[in-house]
């Protein structure tokens, strides 16, 4: 009986709405990759580009799996992008100014950032701030603290042996020379592992869905719904932390002036890949196919000359047209 | 006489379930037609066929005599057909009249300013013919929700309907506003209005309606005068007969006591409240809307900050900071409104059954435990009989009183031994009713301490072994279940302080 329903529930969990909101985005990324091969054989199917891809979806990528689990529990994190640029910037201020070791630094970077986002957490648990007015209020403190702290100057890493390798080495193009997949993207794909792990099987998953389901009745489990949301965004802020360190490794530098803007992409990424604004759904998964999408639609159209202005406007349709499909789909259910 | 209404074998089918099969149906002009049914039957599935919501796969309609088709609610209101759904749906932040003539409002000479005054007058014209005595500038977030009611059946009046259909609409009415409802019931119905009227609630069918339909299972069963028997009624809509067991107290009086709560007090809300609950016992909470029994239970559970008072289990103080502390304790609160408050719908069955105690199915403090987590989910469906084709099935998409099992399951398995029930029934159709009766018996018998607060004073006499009144915040009888009727229960229930101040 019991054997019964387990293998019920498995066939469930991987056949149900979920996987078909998924099998929906990745469908949707596939026919993208289709058209532009089609359209531009030469230059989109080639080596260099496929990794020029994978590569500009990393930063994207990792602070979108930051900010589902935070949409997930119906919340929203404007900061993520500058929370990235800061922690790049103290990592500078840890390595290049302190001369602190390589591990160490990049431990602090991962470190400011998960304290920035239980600084958060506590503002809209302790001083209830919703979330939209905190973030928004730490997006523009941090901004200001990093040109601060900066001088409004960037920070070179060009002295820290090793530090570029983060990103641009490849220790899988060391073991296989013919798979010179970047750092940065195999590190993406970790995250979002470990991620997805977290999210569908550890209690801080099964808290973040819970809460965005349906918040009251988890105060009246008697779970202590602050101290779960200070967790989820100090967990989330680290993950950003882990973005800045992947900017700055590729950058070779901490741009201080640099982020603003990044979390909206992140939000883009997440909804497009089926996690809803109003909580309680989404996906990791989801999450990094729809990063592939606006990073293989941007591509795609700088590939045939498209200029950047209409690039935008392209963008902002196609994210609107996810959403409405996903309606679409959501209401013939 | 031809009638307002007629609906001949009527079928609809969703994917995968055919909701009403030859279903007959027909509404005379100034009659009240009560239509009852397990959830599930239909009801609801023919009324929003009338209201436009759903269009009939097969059948007939006929208004007045003549075939119709009711294609979008819009087209039902042109046709003075009105609905009052269960879910009010007003906006709380505007004045009753600007609700009642939203989309329509009056407007000035210039056509391009709203024409208030006139706004406000036609309201007026339509509460004095409801003899409703309210201002029409009143704030809907500022009236009870039986006067909200009104409000939505002034509006259903504002379209000259001559068709209402009310879904349950006493729900979260007291004894005194269910009157004041019943009078503009009747007195619309001597307008030649036709009111269809949705209920589980027997009593009030039988002092309401002229005429009574009953559905089991998409079909129709058969209609009848509405003085029928109650229990000819409910072996109708369930299909068997219910057992109705000799009313057996047990003596508990030597028992441990489990909960004992001194000096509760906040506010107006709660006033002095002493009681105790021993091992085994049933103890009722009976009283009017607004008496204060969700505000004792909710303050006892550490869900609201008290001013004053201590709560005791086993004989030990526990500290009320939140509703954790009172889990640990092993308090457990069944809230009334178990969409908001109980359930995480859009959560698994299994899921919301370990959510309180998911400490305990964790590998490594870290990792859910899977297999373990089914395995409890599957022995709570298994032992309270949740009917759920599968652990992982969306909790929404179960039946109230499936839902609230689930409730009652994740209590059960946090091992707690003070379990409050708040209006366990609300909602839940016949059938389900006497399980749920039938496991808050079975955990009082296996030395749960239980609460349960309800408005149904059938219910609180059935349940209890012991019943409390309150009154405006305060205590104002505790008695044996046995000495107990609806009507001693009803004096001590409106037993109010001489001097408090005039009850709005």
């Amino acid at each position: 009986m019991s054997q019964d329903s387990s293998k019920a529930s498995l066939w469930s969990r991987f056949s149900g709405g979920q996987a078909k909101q998924k099998l929906l985005a990745f469908a949707s990324l596939l026919a993208l990759i289709l058209i532009f091969t089609a359209l531009k054989p030469d230059a989109f199917m080639t080596q260099d580009n496929i990794i020029g891809i994978l590569q500009s979806t990393t930063v994207i990528g990792v602070l979108a799996i930051a900010s589902t689990f935070i949409i997930i529990t119906s919340g929203i994190d404007l900061s993520v992008g500058v929370l990235m640029t800061f922690c790049a910037v103290m990592g500078g201020v840890f390595l290049v100014n302190w001369h602190w070791p390589l591990p160490l630094g990049v431990l602090g970077a991962v470190v400011v950032g998960a304290l920035t986002g239980c600084v958060s957490g506590l503002t809209i648990t302790r001083l209830k701030v919703p979330p939209f007015i905190a973030t928004l209020g730490m997006m523009m403190l941090l901004k200001g603290l990093s040109l601060i702290i900066t001088g409004a100057r960037p920070i070179y890493f060009n002295d820290i042996e090793g530090f570029d390798q983060i990103a641009l080495g490849s220790l899988i193009g060391d073991i296989f020379p013919a798979l010179l997949i970047p750092n940065g993207v195999l590190i993406m794909f970790v995250m979002a592992a470990i991620c997805a792990v977290i999210l569908n099987r550890t209690a801080l998953g099964r808290y973040t869905f819970a809460l965005g389901s349906n918040e009251e009745a988890v105060r009246l489990s008697g779970v202590d719904v602050n101290r779960w949301k200070v967790i989820i965004y100090t967990f989330s802020g680290g993950i950003c932390g882990v973005a800045g360190l992947l900017i700055a490794s590729r950058l070779n530098s901490a741009q201080p002036a640099l982020g603003q803007g990044y979390e909206l992409d992140a939000i883009a990424a997440v909804v497009i890949g089926g996690t809803s604004l109003s909580g309680g759904v989404g996906t990791i998964l989801g999450t990094i196919i729809g990063a592939f999408i606006m990073s293989v639609l941007i591509n795609g159209l700088r590939i045939m000359s498209v200029a950047q202005e209409w690039q935008m406007v392209l963008t902002g349709l196609i994210i609107i047209l996810a959403v409405y499909t996903d309606n679409l789909r959501r209401e013939k259910k | 006489m031809t009638a307002l209404i007629a609906v001949k074998n009527l079928s609809k089918s969703f994917p995968g379930v055919k909701a009403l099969q030859d279903v007959q149906f027909d509404l005379q002009a100034g009659e009240v037609h009560a239509l009852m049914g397990e959830n599930g039957a239909g009801k609801s599935t023919l009324m929003k066929i009338l209201a436009g919501v759903y269009t009939r796969d097969e059948g007939e309609m006929l208004l007045d005599g003549v075939p119709v088709e009711i294609t979008s609610p819009a087209h039902a209101q042109a046709l003075a057909i009105g609905i009052i759904h269960q879910e009010l749906y007003l906006m709380s932040h505007l004045t009753a009249a600007q609700n009642i003539f939203l989309g329509r409002e009056p407007k000035g000479s210039m056509g391009l300013f709203l024409d208030e005054d006139k706004l406000n007058r036609d309201t007026q014209v339509l509460f004095d013919r409801m003899h409703l005595d309210m201002p029409p500038e009143t704030r809907i977030g500022d009236l009870t929700v039986a006067r909200q009611q009104m409000v939505e059946i002034a509006k259903a009046l504002s379209f000259k309907s001559r068709v209402l259909i009310m879904d349950e609409p006493t729900a979260a009415l007291n004894n005194a506003e269910i009157e004041e409802l019943f009078r503009i019931i009747r007195q619309l119905r001597e307008e030649g209005v036709g009111i269809v009227y949705i209920s589980h609630k027997m009593d009030e069918i039988q002092r309401i309606a002229d005429r009574i339909t009953v559905m089991r299972d998409g079909r129709y069963i058969n209609t009848v005068a509405a003085q029928t028997p109650m229990a000819e009624i409910i072996a109708m809509m369930v299909g068997r007969k219910l057992e109705h067991a000799e009313k057996h107290i047990p003596d508990t009086s030597a028992n441990e006591v489990l909960l004992d709560v001194r000096g509760l007090s906040r506010g107006r809300a709660i006033r002095d409240v002493n009681f105790t609950v021993r091992r085994g016992e049933i103890l009722g909470f009976a009283g009017l809307m607004g008496a204060g029994r969700t505000e004792v239970a909710r303050a006892v559970f550490g869900a609201d900050t008290i001013d004053s008072g201590e709560v005791r289990v086993h004989g030990k103080v526990i500290a009320l900071k939140s509703p954790r502390d009172a889990v640990q304790a092993g308090i457990g609160y069944l809230s009334e409104d178990r969409k908001h408050f109980g359930l995480a719908t859009g959560m698994d069955v299994e899921s919301n059954i370990t959510l309180p105690s998911l400490r305990r199915w964790l590998k490594w403090g870290v990792f859910l435990n899977r297999s373990a987590i089914h395995a409890v989910g599957q022995e709570m469906v298994d032992k309270l009989r949740i009917k759920t084709p599968s652990l992982t099935q969306v909790a929404r998409l179960l039946s109230g009183g499936n839902q609230q099992k689930v409730v009652i399951a994740k209590w059960l398995v946090q091992d707690c031994e003070v379990l409050i029930f708040d209006e366990p029934t609300r909602g839940i159709d016949v059938g389900a009713k006497s399980e749920i009766y039938k496991l808050v018996n079975d955990l009082a018998a296996q030395g749960k301490a239980i609460i349960v607060i309800s408005s149904e004073l059938p219910e609180v006499l059935h349940l209890s072994h012991r019943i409390l009144v309150m009154c405006e915040g305060r205590i104002t009888g505790d008695v044996s279940a046995l000495d107990a009727t609806q009507e001693s229960l009803m004096a001590l229930a409106t037993r109010r302080e001489e001097q408090a101040a005039p009850f709005h």
